[in-house]
């Protein structure tokens, strides 16, 4: 496999992470790197196995249908960058 | 004061020997005096600090305290801790009040501790030398020209220059053991899901345990009694019996079988630290123990497999920081997505951006199935050999770290190499088992080498028991660079 | 050319729970702004997902009701995609292994019956809301949507006209309230409609380009939006042109749909098993008791009223739109139960009218069951007529006189003249008194004997058994 500037500036904008030519092309070669290191799982035949996504064999626990949270907007808010008439505001958003 | 163990502290509060007070200054004041030099704490708030030492004199007072009420424990800034500035060494949160607790915290909270201070770290946690920290690196007490490790480097750091009792970290691919070995700490992760990770920042959800950084096998076993306990507010908390992990130290060692992967004892682990980890592994011959060679086929795949999955995991769990409810949030921008873009390019330093890239591509259209499935396959084959391994074996013992602390921007250029210094521990981490690392000597440049001790699942009490078996004919623990 | 048009919806319910589906938050609707919006909710850093069991319980319903499949285990994902009501920077939703798979729901149109095949149905969180008005030149986010459990319900492609889609769409909603696990409030979003259209030559099996409208907050502009998207990928392949696949938005005021996105910039959104949540199992023993506390559903109520109580399969459907027009129903016609259709006609007829006139459910109907059936029953022993009977209906509705049927018919004096041998006297003196009339009658004019009935009725201020009448006037007239 070979990664392109191209595919750099792709899946940095999928991340949503800025990037300019010059940023590409470093982090080209460096993601090239590896990706060599991980392209020696291919080596490995592990098309009968299963995939695994847990260490534990566990299930999903369930909660039961009750409501525990109270209002905290006012401390959550005073984190935030920018509010206002308790709505949090970002530049305009067009549909 | 500051070498005493948390068993000789609890017994001195409880004695009133001293309060907890004056515990929290005195060591309120190493802060002052050497966290200029080591940078070990990102975060020190000396009135929340001696607010909770006062609460715990008066938990002491009226008898109502733990074995830990009134000791002080440094805190990773992986941690959310309600009124702290908590940073995950992350200019993205630099502003960032956390509103909550974390269940850690909260465990602490409960059982009286004081909370010293939030340590340094790497950037969420991505590094393995503490010098993607946006607060500035971490040297390593032994020698200030070396690396601490990482991401737990400020906890390391705060345990071995005895700047804090004791400290928590967080492991995903070997943040408690690598940087304990390097700093000549003990450290334990404990198996996946028995800490909350309920406020604990994630870097990769499956990977991620947090668990105590100390002096000993004895000061992990009364902190782990601390910290683990199920969590309900984490779908990946275990639901189990109340253990004292501390039930098993003083068991003889005669008759354990102690398994050493053929392949952690081949090539890649330096000379020096082999010498250190065969004399150790020699003391437990003496102590009874019969050594077997296993063999872990897939080990090698371990770093190509955590390379995919904790980066996936991590491009997603990073995309919460968009500058939007809390956190940095670019100065000027020309519209949304360009807030968004000039924000994250911002709050996020290399080695962050580089790993939400990998793990971006590797969740992408069209590569799923080549790098994030085949990874989680594979995962299963390494967790497989050590199902087969513990059939021979009640223990396995080998290296954590393939050299001793190398120097500061000695990797730091080198992702690659950088990723090699996980190649023991990250095993533990895609298998969920439990793992620790205990100071066994010193190595090249006079520097701490640390002894892996990887457990069944579930089996703390015994790794803590073999631990300090060895700990009780050997003074490494003991030994401080101050 | 001849086109078919092939169209297949995809359902967002919110369920009814009272906590959102991975927080203790509230769900309620109309707070003020981020006031139900938890620190799990806002995505601060480390919390973490925790699945409300009535949310699985509601799916699990819905998946029954349909005789679809309930998967188990079943998988989160995450779907990820970058925008402002979207806290985590992605979704938290099924991709493989949804909850429910399979099934399906019977639909009619002008009498004929369909079976609409349901692909799938998963469990997921709602977005929050971006509201538009200008906070200099910004806008301002509220997340107390953000969480909500929603429903996602995908049919298949199998219905083939807006009068299809919305008898879909209006049994889909039926039946969600019918089991209780939605409110339908279409106002307030709960029950959300987004069509996939495609057109393609009568007889070609292969499906056309399709097209996603989105946006569809009514059954009425599901079906125009339909109907203009329809024509639209008609003119444009009958001029020669391609189908785009794309997302499009449909605009009420315009009565039209535009391109919201295309293919080329649809999201690539990295689904992956969520590493938070684990697989959810759902054993047997959990669905076998869900399955006894389902009401008896509206597919098969309706069947049975056509065989319990003969009614015809229009009013069977119309009596089971929903459930408490069904119970209503039934808690009637057990008072009555030779006259079904009785119930069923005013309970459509009266009852229905009066409360879309106010506006109101059946639920808070001024008039119950019970009452209803007092009333009917004395159309049906003779006691008034129907005519009568909607004044004593109007009475009990304002509450006059408690309601009491017989009360009402005394204070007002609408009993009914059913006496033959009044009657025999009536019609006597009517006819003495027209006899141009009943001359005209006997030679050929039919008309005349509706002006005789009239003229009875008038005498008797509408109170004679207009039945009686008739039949004594016949017999009369033929002497």
């Amino acid at each position: 496999m070979t990664l392109t500037v191209n595919d750099v500036k792709r899946i940095a904008d999928l991340a949503y992470i800025e990037i300019n030519e010059s940023e590409a092309k470093e982090t080209l070669i460096q993601l090239s790197g590896i990706f060599n290191l991980i392209e020696t799982m291919q080596a490995v035949d592990a098309s009968t196995v299963e995939p695994m996504s847990h260490a534990q064999s566990v299930v999903q626990r369930l909660r039961e249908d009750e409501v525990t949270e109270t209002d905290q907007r006012e401390l959550c808010q005073s984190i935030a960058p920018q509010v206002e008439a308790g709505l949090y505001l970002v530049p305009q958003v067009i549909e | 004061m500051f070498n005493a163990s948390l068993k000789q502290l609890s017994s001195q509060l409880a004695e009133k020997k001293i309060s907890s007070t004056e515990l929290t200054t005195e060591f309120l004041n190493r802060i002052k005096k050497f966290n200029p030099e080591y940078n070990a704490f990102i975060t020190v708030n000396e009135d929340i600090s001696l607010a909770q030492a006062q609460a715990a004199d008066k938990m002491l007072a009226s008898g109502q305290a733990g074995p830990l009420t009134g000791i002080p424990i440094a805190q990773k800034d992986i941690f959310c801790a309600k009124g702290w500035l908590t940073t995950c060494g992350s200019k993205m949160l630099s502003n960032f009040i956390s509103p909550y607790d974390a269940g850690v915290i909260e465990r602490f909270n409960q059982a009286g501790t004081v909370n010293i201070g939030k340590t340094n770290m790497d950037e969420f946690a991505m590094g393995s030398s503490n010098e993607t920290s946006f607060y500035g690196l971490v040297k390593n007490p032994w020698d200030v020209a070396a690396v601490p490790g990482g991401s737990s480097g400020g906890a390391a750091c705060a345990v071995a220059a005895r700047l804090a009792p004791a400290a928590t970290g967080t492991d995903t691919g070997g943040s408690i053991r690598q940087p304990a070995a390097l700093c000549g700490i003990s450290g334990i992760k404990p198996t996946y899901g028995l800490v909350s990770r309920y406020g604990m920042i994630a870097f990769a959800s499956s990977l991620d345990q947090g668990g105590p950084m100390a002096k000993s096998a004895e000061d992990l076993a009364l902190l782990l009694n601390v910290m683990v306990g199920f969590d309900p507010r984490d779908s990946t908390s275990l639901q189990r019996d109340v253990e004292d992990y501390a039930r098993d130290l003083q068991k003889p060692l005669a008759g354990l079988r102690i398994g050493l992967p053929k392949e952690y004892f081949a090539e890649g682990m330096s000379k020096d630290v082999e010498s250190a980890i065969e004399r150790a592994l020699d003391e437990y011959r003496k102590l009874g123990a019969e050594m077997i060679e296993v063999s872990l086929p897939n080990a090698a795949l371990s770093i190509p497999v955590y390379y995919v999955l904790a980066p996936a995991e991590a491009s997603s769990n990073l995309s919460r920081f968009d500058g939007v409810r809390y956190g940095h949030r670019a100065q000027s921008y020309s519209d949304l997505g360009d807030m968004y873009r000039k924000t994250r390019a911002q709050g996020f330093g290399a080695e962050v951006k580089r790993r939400i890239l990998i793990g971006t591509y590797v969740l992408s259209h069209g590569y799923y199935d080549a790098y994030y499935i085949k990874a989680q396959k594979l995962r299963r084959l390494i967790a497989q050999d050590f199902t087969a391994a513990y059939q021979q074996c009640d223990i396995i013992m080998g290296p954590t770290t393939p050299t001793v602390a190398f120097n500061l921007g000695e990797k730091s250029g080198d992702p690659i190499q950088m990723y090699l210094s996980d190649i023991y521990t990250s095993a533990a981490n895609l298998t969920g088992l439990p793992a620790m690392s205990i100071p066994v000597g010193f190595g090249d440049k006079n520097r701490p080498v640390g002894l892996h001790i990887i457990g069944n699942y579930f089996m703390e009490a015994q790794m803590l028991n073999v631990a300090h078996q060895y700990q009780q004919i050997t003074d490494w623990h003991l030994q401080s660079p101050v | 050319m001849q086109w078919e048009i092939v169209i297949g919806l995809e359902v967002h319910t919110q369920l009814s729970t009272r906590s959102k589906i991975f927080s203790g938050a509230s769900t309620a609707y109309g707070a003020p702004p981020n006031t139900q919006a938890c620190v799990i909710d806002l995505a601060l850093p480390g919390v973490l997902p925790v699945l409300n069991k009535g949310a699985v319980e509601r799916a699990i319903k819905l998946g029954l009701s349909v005789g679809a499949k309930i998967n188990s285990p079943s998988i989160f994902a995450r779907k990820n995609y970058f925008y402002p009501d979207l806290p985590k920077g992605y979704q938290i939703s099924q991709y493989e292994l949804p909850v429910v798979q399979g099934g399906s729901i019977q639909i009619q149109v002008d009498g004929v019956e369909k079976n609409i095949r349901l692909t799938r149905a998963h469990l997921e969180e709602d977005a929050g809301k971006s509201l538009h008005e200008d906070f200099h030149g910004m806008s301002g986010i509220d997340l107390n949507r953000a969480g909500t459990p929603l429903l996602e319900i995908v049919s298949e492609p199998d219905m083939r006209s807006s009068a299809e889609a919305v008898a879909y769409a209006k049994t889909l909603h039926a039946l969600v309230r019918w089991i209780g696990i939605c409110d339908g409030n279409m106002q307030e979003g709960s029950f959300r409609c987004d069509a996939n259209v495609s057109v393609r030559p009568r007889g070609m099996e292969k499906l056309g380009t399709r097209c996603e409208i989105k946006n569809l907050n009514s059954f009425r502009f599901l079906e125009k939006a339909i109907d203009f998207e329809a024509r639209r990928q008609i003119e444009i392949l009958e001029d020669g042109g391609t189908i785009r696949q794309e997302t499009r938005l449909y605009d009420a005021n315009k009565d039209e749909t535009r391109t919201m996105r295309t293919k080329e910039d649809a999201n690539d959104y990295r689904y992956f098993p969520d590493p938070d949540l684990l697989p959810l199992e759902i054993p047997q023993h959990w669905i076998d008791r869900i399955k006894h506390t389902l009401p008896e559903l509206p597919q098969v109520r309706r069947d049975r009223y056509v065989s319990e109580f003969a009614l015809s399969a229009y009013d069977a459907s119309a009596l089971t739109s929903s459930r408490e027009t069904a119970d209503y129903f039934e808690a009637t016609v057990t008072q009555l139960p030779a006259q079904a259709k009785l119930c069923a006609n005013w309970i459509m007829g009266e009852i229905s009218g009066q409360l879309n006139k106010e506006g109101i459910e059946i639920a808070a109907c001024p008039i119950n069951p019970e009452q209803l059936a007092a009333l009917l029953a004395r159309i049906s022993d003779g006691t008034i007529s129907g005519k009568a009977a909607k004044t004593v209906f109007e009475s009990m509705w304002n509450g006059e006189l408690d309601k009491n049927v017989d009360a009402i018919i005394a204070a007002k004096g609408l009993k009914q003249i059913s006496d033959d041998s009044a009657i025999e006297k009536l019609v006597d003196q009517v006819l003495a008194a027209n006899a141009q009339q009943v001359a005209d009658y006997r030679n050929g004019k039919e008309k005349a004997f509706n002006s005789l009935i009239g003229q009875i009725m008038k005498a008797t201020q509408g109170k004679a058994n207009p039945a009686q009448v008739n039949a004594m006037l016949k017999k009369k007239l033929a002497e």
